[in-house]
């Protein structure tokens, strides 16, 4: 046999002229194109509809006295705090450097938590013995609030950055860990005889067919556990710390500065929101090979 | 001279989750000729993809022998293909990438392998494709993609578990044949497992009928049938409906069988 088979050719579309093709396909480029901008203004439009409306209500809540301010912020407030703290700076210094060091012991909590979560879920996932002994271990100690651990770290690894990234990297850990675990255990049996079958060895199994498997359940508890490394870190910076976002929201607190608290949560949110896009992104990268999500077709 | 495949009085169980016993072949004896393309029917629940497990080596068996070219089988040897009745290619592997696994798994530099695998690609009608993910082709696409996987090895024995019962009648003709052009340019043994009586007369030269559970060889069977065939009009020929007749004698008690046992079971 050479070249592309009948079956092939019948696989494919019926001829068109070539300039009539060519013609269609730029006439749909450009629909394309144009469904999806609209899609996306539609959707934006409809965003910002909802943060008027909840933070209109907010507002005129305070403004009329329905809300109390003092002990529930004020939109307005918050803005204004905002503000202060980007153009002069907060009381714990710049702005900037207490962004800097939250964020710090987030990334480094979720680095750790997850790195090592992906290899204890690969390795107790696909060894049954090490699973059977250790399964037990590791609800209980799911089963603990982790988050009082960051008091032991606090005293353990005193009040730098460790003890913060340490406490961010147990909440993150058990995510991973179970989902890494789940992936690998559902790895599709056909696809490992094939495999093993084409003369792949252990590790290219691991290498070429477990991890590529698990990769989507690792990558979707990802996005959770940014959240848990940014609580971790807040948490760990309750215990004890001299910078840091969470610390903010303490100071302010400590000063019934309802809308310093709220600030520092905005700020909070900003960090996670950013963190999300960059997962996301690659979570695109990684996992070009799966279909798209249903639904997310624009028809044209 | 040596039977490529060889099973002798061969036994499989298998536990099952509630703690019993369940017996999928028992005292099965069957010989493969070199070269020979061998088709195995039975009714579902026979034992038939057991049967091709245990010749790959993916399992042993309880009791009995399984020897391929006169070795004992101890495990996945080199030599032998295997294309799934489930979709098994890598999903996360672009088509040439799948297909160039198998080389690489033995240690060919990436450029060789991937320079094979292109040119299989092409023998089973996937050129232009070598880009796409599996999502994004057809069901048809898909098993030319394991075929071309499995046949890049260079197998001695392929192993062929219902290939294309989920394809379209059309689709499936086409690709019959062209498994039966690339068997006939190679000489590889073929055991092909179908629920299909029409399907294992047209490939083969033999068809093993296996009994119902738990499995054994009932009978077996020569099909002369002049080659090259063309398995869509092969049914028009003299000898095609007595051969046919003959074995769907033998597979009907076995069929029916299966089937008042699974109502039994249902209604139980």
């Amino acid at each position: 046999m050479s070249g592309r088979s009948a079956a092939a050719r019948l696989e494919m579309t019926a001829p068109v002229s070539a300039a009539q093709e060519a013609a269609k396909v730029l006439n749909l480029g450009a629909r394309r194109s144009r469904a999806r901008r609209r899609h996306r203004l539609n959707i934006l439009v409809l965003r910002v509809l909802v943060a008027v409306v909840g933070l209109g209500s907010w507002e005129l809540g305070t403004r009329t006295g329905f809300i109390d301010p003092f002990f529930f912020g004020q939109p307005s407030g918050i803005a204004h705090q905002l503000w202060v703290w980007v153009t002069d700076e907060t009381s714990l210094g710049p702005l900037w450097l207490q962004v800097l060091v939250t964020f710090e012991e987030t990334v480094g909590g979720f680095a750790v938590g997850s790195i090592l979560g992906v290899i204890f879920g690969i390795l107790l996932g696909g060894n049954k013995l090490l699973a059977e002994v250790f399964s037990i271990y590791i609800k209980a100690a799911n089963a603990i609030p982790r988050v009082v651990l960051g008091a032991l770290f606090a005293i353990s690894l005193g009040l730098d950055i460790r003890a913060k990234i340490a406490t961010a990297s147990v909440l993150v850990f058990f995510v991973v860990f179970f989902n890494a675990f789940q992936g690998v255990r559902e790895v599709d049996r056909n696809l490992i005889a094939n495999a093993r079958i084409l003369g792949a060895d252990d590790r290219r199994l691991t290498t070429e067919v477990i991890i590529p498997s698990a990769l989507s359940w690792i990558l979707a508890s990802l996005h959770i556990s940014f959240g848990l490394a940014l609580v971790g870190a807040v948490v760990g910076e309750l215990f004890g710390a001299t910078a840091g976002v969470g610390e903010l929201i303490y100071y302010s607190e400590a000063n019934f500065n309802t809308n310093g608290v709220f600030a520092g949560m905005v700020l909070l949110a900003a960090m996670a929101l950013l963190a999300e896009a960059l997962i996301t992104s690659l979570e695109n990268r990684l996992v070009r090979w799966r279909p798209p999500a249903l639904g997310s077709e624009i028809q044209i | 001279m040596v039977p490529a495949i060889r099973l002798s009085s061969v036994t499989k169980r298998f536990l099952t989750p509630s703690g019993g016993v369940y017996t999928a072949l028992r005292d099965l004896d069957m010989a493969v000729e070199q070269g020979e393309f061998c088709s195995v029917v039975g009714p579902t629940g026979c034992g038939k993809s057991t049967t091709l497990a245990l010749i790959s080596g993916l399992e042993r068996p309880s009791e009995g022998e399984v020897l391929v070219s006169g070795k004992p089988v101890t495990g996945v040897m080199d030599g032998i293909g295997y294309v799934f009745q489930t979709d098994a290619v890598f999903p996360w592997k672009t088509v040439l990438d799948n297909v160039a696994a198998g080389p690489r798994y033995h240690g060919i530099s990436n450029r060789e392998a991937h320079e094979r695998a292109r040119d299989w690609i092409a023998r089973v009608g996937l050129a232009g494709f070598e880009d796409r993910f599996p999502y994004q082709l057809s069901g048809g696409m898909r098993k030319r993609v394991a075929l071309a996987q499995s046949l890049i090895n260079g197998p001695r024995i392929l192993l062929m578990d219902e290939p294309f019962s989920a394809l379209d009648v059309q689709t499936r003709n086409l690709m019959e044949n062209e498994l039966l052009a690339l068997w006939s340019a190679s000489p590889t043994t073929v055991v092909f497992v179908t629920h299909d009586l029409e399907e294992a007369i047209s490939l083969s030269d033999r068809v093993f009928v296996i009994t119902a559970g738990p499995g054994t060889v009932k009978s077996d069977y020569k099909v002369d049938l002049p080659r090259p065939r063309n398995v869509a009009e092969i049914r028009f020929q003299a000898g095609f409906t007595a051969i046919y007749q003959e074995i769907w004698n033998d597979l009907r008690d076995e069929v029916l069988v299966s089937y008042e046992r699974q109502k039994r079971s249902g209604a139980a």
